[in-house]
């Protein structure tokens, strides 16, 4: 009982930071920062959610003698998260870079720098 | 002469040991035929491609695992720092509109290393608020989505990524040639 309400909780964190991701990718005000939302928003709230997952499985956990292959589970649940942490930047990154390079016009806040501009170029 | 050749199969074994640990936590099947298709399979990848995973082959062992458990340090402190910064992301996302303050950021890092700067650049993309947009050379180009993401960028995740990899080859250079 105590431990689906633990996974429980994990699970209605993850999706409360899921939320947070949908709202900001709806709210925020250009590309860029939309990019933000939508391509982090997810990493602790994938996270958090897969280690609910993770923790229910402990439910039928009796006895390390017969129950191991739960453990195995719960090995490839956390390989996931892995590999969405590996992956996840990278397309974020990858999303990014390809719109400053298809000539999206940032957003910047007022008073504050804009390298990228200065360095690369005005498009 | 002997003490040599058995250095040389150290990392191939290394290599062998970790992928048929996951053979067997991905298949989890313990009976003689499925374990004996993965010796077969993990044999296979690592006469082919073993090269691949560890590019320095003189750096002892030892320093592989004293360099494995700082890069665990690490990562408990990105994945506090992640937290930190997603929970700022979600006060923006239901804040108003006027708090945000997008800037692109230069940051000169003093890493030489590829993989460091790899590391350095997800880091950075991990942590809400910050994207890795260019890299050139030395030089990242970062957006940041608000005063207090780019004030994150102080340098201490680079101290903490040279911090992994300082000392990792026991000897000098020049020593290793005579």
């Amino acid at each position: 009982m105590i431990v689906t309400i633990i996974s429980v909780i994990f699970i209605l964190l993850g999706l409360l930071f899921f939320l947070g991701a949908a709202v900001g990718l709806i709210r925020f005000p250009d590309f860029y920062t939309r990019t933000h939302a939508a391509g982090k928003g997810d990493t602790l709230s994938s996270l958090l959610v897969i280690l609910g997952f993770a923790v229910y499985q402990l439910k039928d956990f009796h006895g390390f003698s017969h129950d191991w292959p739960i453990l195995l589970v719960i090995l490839k649940l956390l390989a996931v998260s892995l590999f969405i942490f590996l992956t996840s930047p990278s397309s974020t990154h990858a999303l990014m870079d390809a719109g400053w390079e298809d000539k999206v016009e940032p957003e910047i806040g007022k008073g504050r720098p804009n390298h990228l501009n200065d360095d690369c170029g005005k498009f | 002469m002997e003490n040599r050749n058995t250095k040389r199969y150290i990392y191939p074994a290394l290599v062998f040991g970790l992928l048929f640990l996951i053979w067997m936590v991905f298949s989890g099947l313990f009976d003689p035929f499925h374990l004996s298709l993965g010796l077969i399979s993990c044999g296979l990848v690592t006469w082919m491609s073993s090269d691949l995973l560890f590019e320095h082959r003189d750096v002892p062992l030892r320093n592989r695992l004293r360099q494995a458990i700082r890069f665990l340090s690490y990562a408990g402190w990105l994945l506090w720092q992640v937290v930190l910064a997603n929970i700022h992301l979600i006060k923006l996302a239901f804040g108003p509109k006027e708090a945000l303050h997008p800037q692109f950021v230069r940051y000169e890092t003093s890493l030489k290393n590829d993989f460091e700067k790899y590391l350095l650049a997800n880091s950075i993309t991990l942590t809400p608020g910050t994207v890795t947009t260019k890299i050139l050379g030395n030089t990242f180009y970062i957006h940041a989505i608000d005063d207090i993401a780019s004030a994150g960028l102080d340098g201490e995740m680079e101290r903490r990524i040279a911090w992994i990899f300082s000392g990792w080859k026991n000897e000098p250079e020049e020593k290793a040639e005579i």
